[in-house]
């Protein structure tokens, strides 16, 4: 081809349309070609909670946007570089974001009367020439995808769902990608419908046939976008709900322990459940309860078991597992529950993504119920944390809330693939022989107080637990008020001992001490790590730390707030973490917060610190 | 393994070896007490060890039951029993797991699970102690305690209708279903041990007499004068005789579609008398109803058996076992589309 390509650091494309628009799969698919041509990428699928939204709705409208590029990308990106709107309700919904100046493609076969109207518009914004700002590229995609298909025989509503690859081949051209790995993927897809398959290849090479034509006639541009320059290995995209879900067998495989997994259904955590039901391969076991009190009843009885029991809901689901979570407290035997956060309280915002149940995983239970939190930070990051929860479950005879949310479960990333190998094992060792004085499940290790572990099956050591106060010295029932005190402070005091355990609290960037530390946890990782990125290049004495431990915290994270003047916390919820590190340390920890159902932008945590600092 | 168990491994268990050292903290004259006398007596006679029996319960005073045996034992939290037995058994099949629920914990904030375990046929053995009252929280009503039951919550009585454990568990599709009662010191055993040898989810209401908040609410059931006119002992292929001198029988009448009580003599033959047959399902739901009318007798013993082949827990664990091991978890990383750094 004959026209100039462009070369660019990275871009943000997002795909706009109708719910059975396929945008999802349209982005998968980019997704996938993109990270095999070696670029870094964040992506976020934005979708509605309705499973078929009235078709053409502002409320029906499925989102999907990337940012790509030849250098380490931290977030999705604030704005996209293009946008691609199948319809009026998606151009009326996302154009909003698009930066001046952008890319707009729009399927103009779908600007008819009825759809703009349902999509809110009183006159055709392409008409009324209010897109002037951004490079309008007007096609009509359902037309031109109707053509590539006629040789097929589809009828018309199967022809046009062929839409979504014409587009995507268009943009595949427009970014320099390769068509291959898609159609091998439609291949392999429809391999039981051929038709389809080829169908859908056609629909692919037209659009990016089209592209080639229309830069001949130079009214689009194409760009080229070189791989990153990432550390050596053999790497694949990953979604947070798939590391998060290896990553707890792995972390089994580590102890010793077969996993039993205990969950109910529930947007986003869902993932999890389904990638670990394909996993038997593995000697997975999964069992789809009743609710989500049988889901992590169940994780419970077979931790009792021996085996190591793990649940996985959202907050709602969270809320009913409360009182065995307390029961595994008491009983003191490992437990490992996930919690894919969305927005809340009740039902919420189902499909959106919130880190609002940060209290409910340190305080959320009756009594004085103290227990691990660790906090996932981007989807390639679930793999070690999920690890870590398995690790400190089982060391120390504990549930763990493991956070994670709905934007890490649903987004990819390019992860390098860990060697298995590299890990070190943290093998449980079951009491097998009772001892001279009886088996007592009681007996603490002293290090660690972690109690003695013998599962039933193991005979001489018969023995019965409860979630009924057990004397300290025998095990036994006791409802002695001294006895309560020692009990109660030997549960905290063992949880507060792994902060002797876990890694010492790092300043991800920035200097060791400064004017400013922004403390961050969870996936919040991106945008805050760009934001200080820019925040230091404009000479702000600012750094940044993201606890990866929430409860307890890493022992040196009082000494380390020490070194700055002021500390500002962002987090999507209403201030959690900022009220965790008041109460525990007496700093002046500054709120930052956001809870829009939409993850940070870079420029909104940028100007809160430089509002912090007056800058 | 200590010196005392070591002498001991060789010998048969008896009832003495199931007991533990702890108190028992039941009222003077409860009914648990004699079931739990009965358990410790049927194990032994069952073959099994103590190491490989768990005993599973949620709260109530029923549920303090596995405190009091020598076996492993789980006082979980209200309701959850069957869903955390449900786990044990996922984790390690080969044990035998018994839930003691009460009619509170397993009708009422538990009957969530109980219907599901029921369903599901994991292998468990489920006893329910219906004392028709909640008893651990001082005599409230219980769903299935009869319309009227005055009690602190219900001081004029109590307005809603209550439910039949029996039936409840046919209904929830459970293969094995039986009753008896804490009195039946003899009938107690063999309905354990018919329990035991079902393979897949079996349960057995146990009527129980709460002295304190209840008492005789099962007198009519129990006491010896009125008993044999209220106790219907069922027997696989047998006719359904009772009274004392087993004058009475249970005739179905196909104009009412339903069980009737008749008296032998006067043109009602033996041949009249309906035959119990455990795998009959509609039969179970009419035998599981007796009892309610006035003159009829409540059915004892296994009201419906019918295995159903495998297990929910073999299903599942059969499942895994004959994939496991075909890739490994780096192989399941590495498979799909990846690329190379150099
Ligand atoms: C979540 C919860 N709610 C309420 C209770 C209080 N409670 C304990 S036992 C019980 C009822 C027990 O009745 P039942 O199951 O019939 O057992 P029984 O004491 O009669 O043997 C109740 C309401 C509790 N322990 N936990
Ligand atoms: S309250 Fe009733 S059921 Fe509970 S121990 Fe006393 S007599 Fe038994
Ligand atoms: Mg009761």
């Amino acid at each position: 081809m004959s026209a100039e390509i462009q070369h660019l650091e990275s871009a943000v494309v997002r795909f706009a349309g109708d719910s059975g628009d396929g945008m999802q799969l349209t982005g998968g698919r980019f997704t996938a070609t993109t990270a095999l041509s070696g670029n870094d990428l964040a992506t976020f699928p934005d979708f509605p909670a309705e499973i078929r939204a009235p078709v053409g709705t502002t409320f029906g409208v499925s989102a999907f946007q990337i940012n790509f590029g030849a250098k380490a990308i931290m977030t999705v990106g604030d704005r996209p570089d293009v946008l691609v709107a199948m319809n009026p309700a998606a151009l009326k919904t996302n154009l909003g974001d698009l930066r001046s100046g952008g890319v707009l493609v729009v399927d103009t076969g779908t600007f008819n009367p009825r759809n703009l109207q349902k999509a809110g518009y009183d006159a055709d914004p392409i008409e009324a020439g209010t897109l002037k700002d951004y490079q309008l590229i007007e096609i009509d995609i359902s037309k031109l995808t109707l053509e590539a298909v006629k040789d097929f025989g589809l009828g018309n509503k199967e022809a046009l769902r062929c839409k979504n690859m014409w587009t995507l081949g268009l943009m595949l051209w427009m970014f320099s990608r390769k068509r291959e790995p898609v159609t091998n993927w439609l291949q392999k897809k429809f391999s039981k419908a051929p038709t389809l398959a080829d169908a859908n290849i056609a629909a692919l090479n037209a659009g990016h046939a089209f592209g080639e034509t229309a830069e001949l006639s130079a009214t689009l541009k194409r760009y080229q976008i070189d791989a990153v320059k990432s550390e050596p290995g053999l790497y694949r995209t990953v979604t947070g709900s798939q590391a998060i879900s290896w990553g707890i067998v792995a972390g089994a495989e580590l102890a010793g322990l077969n996993v039993m997994f205990g969950s109910y259904p529930i947007t986003p955590a869902s993932p999890v459940l389904h990638t670990l039901s394909g996993m038997k391969e593995l000697g997975v076991v999964t069992f789809q309860a009743e609710d989500e009190i049988a889901a992590v009843c169940a994780a419970l009885g077979a931790s009792y078991g021996g085996a190591l029991g793990v649940t996985s809901s959202s907050g709602p689901g969270i809320a009913l597992k409360g009182e065995a979570i307390g029961l595994a407290i008491s009983t003191e035997l490992p437990l490992v529950i996930i919690n894919s956060q969305r927005g809340g309280p009740s039902t919420g915002l189902p499909t959106k993504t919130e880190q609002s149940d940060l209290y409910q995983a340190i305080y959320g239970r009756n009594g004085d119920a103290p227990l691990p939190v660790v906090a996932t930070s981007s989807p390639g990051d679930c793999f070690d944390a999920a690890i870590e929860a398995c690790r400190l479950a089982v060391k120390y005879m504990t549930p763990v809330m493991l956070l994670t949310d709905g934007f890490i479960a649903n987004a990819a990333e390019p992860w390098k693939i860990p060697d298995l190998s590299t890990y070190a094992p943290f093998k449980v060792q079951f009491v097998t022989e009772p001892g001279e004085a009886g088996f007592n499940p009681f007996k603490r290790d002293e290090k660690t107080l972690a109690r003695n572990w013998a599962i039933p099956g193991t005979p001489g050591c018969e023995h019965r637990i409860g979630g009924i106060e057990k004397s300290f010295a025998t095990g036994h029932i006791s409802y002695d008020p001294a006895n309560h005190q020692k009990m109660t402070d030997t549960r905290a005091n063992k949880i507060a001992g792994i902060a002797n355990d876990i890694p010492a609290q790092t300043i991800d960037q920035g200097e060791a001490t400064g004017d400013l530390l922004v403390v961050g946890w969870g996936s919040t990782y991106g945008p805050i790590s760009e934001a200080v990125r820019c925040a230091l290049a404009e000479g702000l004495k600012v750094s940044h730390a993201h606890i990866r431990y929430l409860n307890p915290f890493p022992a040196n994270l009082g000494d380390l707030m020490k070194g700055f003047k002021q500390i500002m916390v962002p987090e999507m919820n209403h201030g959690q973490l900022k009220t965790v590190l008041r109460d525990t340390y007496l700093v002046d920890a500054k709120p930052f917060t956001k809870v829009s159902g939409q993850p940070f932008k870079i420029v909104e945590i940028l100007d809160g610190i430089r509002a912090m600092l007056g800058a | 393994m200590n010196d005392m168990s070591a002498a001991k491994m060789n010998e048969p268990l008896k009832p003495a070896d199931f007991a533990t050292d702890q108190e028992v903290r039941w009222c003077p004259g409860c009914g648990d007490y004699a079931i739990l006398k009965c358990m410790q007596r049927t194990l032994p006679d069952l073959g099994v060890t103590r190491e490989n029996t768990v005993f599973v319960s949620g709260i109530g005073c029923s549920s303090r039951f596995p405190y009091y045996m020598n076996t492993y034992g789980f006082h979980t939290i209200h309701g959850r029993a069957p869903a955390i037995a449900t786990g044990l058994k996922l984790a390690n099949n080969d044990l035998d797991v018994w839930v003691v629920t009460g009619d509170g914990d397993g009708l009422s904030i538990g009957g969530n699970h109980l219907m599901h375990a029921l369903r599901r046929n994991v292998d468990l053995k489920i006893l329910l102690f219906n004392n028709k009252i909640y008893g651990l929280t001082k005599g409230q009503y219980s769903p299935t305690s009869d319309v009227g039951t005055r009690s602190p919550s219900t001081p004029d009585g109590s307005l809603d209708p209550s439910l039949d454990p029996i039936s409840f568990a046919l209904g929830a599709n459970a293969p094995f279903v039986a009753r008896t009662v804490d009195t039946a010191q003899k009938h107690m055993p063999i309905v354990f041990t018919r329990a035991h040898q079902f393979k897949g989810t079996a349960f057995v209401e146990i009527l129980q007499n709460c002295i304190v908040y209840n008492d005789d609410v099962w007198a009519k059931v129990t006491d010896k004068a009125s008993a044999p006119d209220h106790q219907l002992h069922l027997e696989h292929g047998k006719p359904m005789l009772f009274g004392k001198d087993n004058e009475k029988g249970i005739r179905f009448n196909p104009a009412t579609f339903s069980l009737e009580v008749v008296t032998l003599g006067n043109g009602v033959d033996l041949e009249h008398i309906q035959v119990h047959d455990e795998t009959s399902l509609p039969l179970a739901q009419m035998v599981a109803r007796l009892g309610h009318k006035e003159g009829e007798p409540v059915a004892m013993g296994v009201i419906y058996a019918a295995p159903r082949g495998e297990t929910y827990t073999e299903a599942v664990l059969g499942r895994v076992a004959s994939a496991k091991g075909r890739r490994s978890l780096q192989d399941i990383m590495k498979a799909g589309e990846t690329w190379v750094v150099e």
